[in-house]
């Protein structure tokens, strides 16, 4: 059975249909990428299926029970973990704290015992750092671990937003825009990264615009344009298909 | 950082607290020192509200009238225990912040704020208006305080309760700051966005956070009752509200030792500024546009920059 099931999704914003009917299924540990010109709806089909966005329409279902329409903290319970296209960093924290707050729902957070601080809150505490960074180091980002957000390149930062979300420990991680701003090089770090994400037995759903990265990672590709599903396929299938070629190139018909 | 490190903050406060007494001349001082003390309580429960968690609150200085009155009307009208009355106090105020919360706290920005000051005067106004139970304009007076049997009177005696409930409160506040709660507050403060999509029920820590900071404003008002032994509604005004938000801008939003230095700070400061004779409210709006100018982000953090120190370190 596949782990994410989106069946017949749709939202309007007032008149604009950002999202129509669009049915699509990610099977357990492949990397699933959405591509699509600008304003496809690619970003909207994302805020809905992480609970965002409501839908108007349609069923998403995780692992087979309906998700759709539960609030985003509830999908973190679920094992759903998210990045955003334009960066969503606690920049009043640490790089390490960004982390540790992706592991929020493993820890204990009661108000009176925090402040009274029962030994096992701080122990647990101390636990969760030595694992936040060793998640540093997985996405390559020892170095910065004790400097504040704000003070962080770019680039550093996206790489933070995916250590922050597999702190989570998650099942199915959505990437929006992983390689969004960067140069070649660091495009090639988030590849690799991906990668190594995926052979860890995560999901991985990737909103992506560098085409050369999406080619090389994905297992299937769905293609949205003007808020509809345009196709779905491997990545050969996809390149050669003539509406998707009309879509990014526009036709001569 | 290892255990004994941590507890160094806490160790100097209380060897502050202890020395004080040993270079305080007279009372007056003494009255000084326990008012610097009962700001700084209310601040440091309203700077995690407005500097943690990011939420702003114009009239916390009605939860500061609710547990006032409370320990003045629940002795005196109903005859309850005044430990019982500052519980009863506490409990009510929480409850409000409770109820009105959820609403509340849809509410961004400027929206926010107007809205937490209505609450503010609202409560006001009820305590001016119910004059059969509050005295109104005049104020009423408030029962003794005894513990057991032990009658706590006289500025010395307040001197030792107010040094334990600070510590305490210190201590709290910065064991909340350290645990995955804090860490929430302040998350959902840098992105809310991503603090919930982490997990965190952003409305049910903004409510927490309300309430506790109520209930410690609500405690500290019943506090302030006993001390006086005098109520009056100037207690739940919206001056007051400015001014405990004062406090905690100028000692440093999201600082915790800001909340300590700018209780005391704008606690003596009118004390200091007496001999402008009338002018001193001008004196100090223009102690207050200078702090904003130079050190927008309040004095500890702004001074923990200078000396670069590390952020973490330094909550």
């Amino acid at each position: 059975m596949a782990l994410l099931e989106v069946d017949n999704l749709s939202i309007a914003f007032g008149g604009v249909k950002a999202v129509q009917n669009v049915s699509f299924s990610v099977d357990r540990g492949l990397v699933y990428s959405v591509i699509g010109p600008n304003g496809a709806g690619k970003t909207t089909l994302f805020n809905l299926i992480t609970g965002v966005y409501t839908p108007s329409e349609g069923e998403i279902r995780l692992d087979g029970q309906s998700i759709a329409g539960l609030a985003p903290h509830d999908l973190a319970l679920k094992g759903m973990a998210r990045t955003f296209q334009n960066l969503q960093i606690c920049m009043n924290m640490t790089a390490l704290e960004n982390v540790m707050v992706g592991a929020h729902l493993q820890l204990d957070r009661n108000l009176i015992k925090a402040m009274l601080r029962f030994p096992g809150i701080a122990r647990r505490d101390r636990q969760l750092r030595d694992e936040a960074r060793e998640l540093m180091r997985f996405v390559g980002l020892e170095s910065y671990w004790n400097l504040g957000a704000s003070s962080m390149p770019y680039g550093a930062l996206k790489r933070l937003e995916i250590a922050r979300a597999l702190a989570a420990k998650p099942q199915i991680l959505f990437l929006d825009e992983p390689a969004a701003g960067l140069n070649s090089h660091e495009t090639a770090e988030i590849d690799e990264l991906v990668r190594k994400v995926a052979e860890n037995q995560i999901t991985v759903v990737l909103v992506e615009h560098d085409m050369k990265m999406v080619m090389n990672i994905s297992d299937r590709i769905l293609v949205l344009d003007y808020g509809k599903k345009l196709t779905e396929g491997t990545a050969r299938e996809v390149r050669e298909n003539p509406d998707v070629i009309a879509a990014y190139l526009g036709s001569n018909t | 950082m290892n255990t004994l490190k941590r507890h160094y903050p806490l160790l100097i406060l209380a060897t502050v607290l202890l020395l004080l007494p040993l270079v305080l001349p007279n009372n007056y001082y003494y009255d000084i020192a326990i008012r610097m003390a009962i700001n700084a309580i209310i601040v440091l429960g309203l700077n995690l509200l407005i500097g943690f968690a990011g939420q702003i609150s114009l009239g916390h200085a009605g939860f500061v009238g609710i547990g006032a009155y409370a320990s003045a009307i629940l002795p005196t009208h109903f005859g309850w225990h005044p430990i019982l009355a500052m519980a009863g106090g506490a409990a009510i105020a929480s409850a409000i912040a409770a109820v009105v919360a959820r609403p509340i706290f849809r509410l961004k920005g400027h929206y926010l704020a107007m809205a937490t000051l209505g609450l503010g005067i609202i409560t006001a106004i009820v305590i001016k208006n119910e004059a059969a139970y509050t005295g109104g304009p005049d104020g009423m007076a408030v029962a003794v305080l005894s513990l057991m049997g032990f009658e706590i009177s006289g500025e010395k005696q307040w001197y030792w309760v107010l040094a334990a409930l600070l510590l305490f409160s210190f201590w709290a506040s910065r064991n909340l700051i350290d645990s995955p709660f804090g860490r929430a507050l302040r998350a959902l403060h840098g992105s809310e966005v991503a603090s919930q999509v982490m997990g965190v029920d952003v409305a049910r820590y903004k409510v927490a956070i309300f309430v506790l900071s109520a209930f410690f404003a609500s405690l500290m008002g019943s506090v302030t009752a006993h001390y006086i032994g005098f109520v009056s509604p100037n207690i739940a005004d919206f001056f007051h509200s400015i001014e405990l938000m004062t406090m905690v801008v100028v000692g440093g939003m999201a600082s915790i030792y800001g909340s300590l230095i700018g209780a005391v700070l704008l606690t003596a400061l009118p004390q200091a500024l007496s001999t402008f004779e009338g002018w001193e409210t001008v004196a100090f709006g223009t102690i207050l546009i200078l702090c904003m100018i130079f050190m927008p982000k309040g004095l500890v953090p702004t001074l923990a920059t200078r000396f670069g120190r590390d952020r973490q370190e330094d909550r």
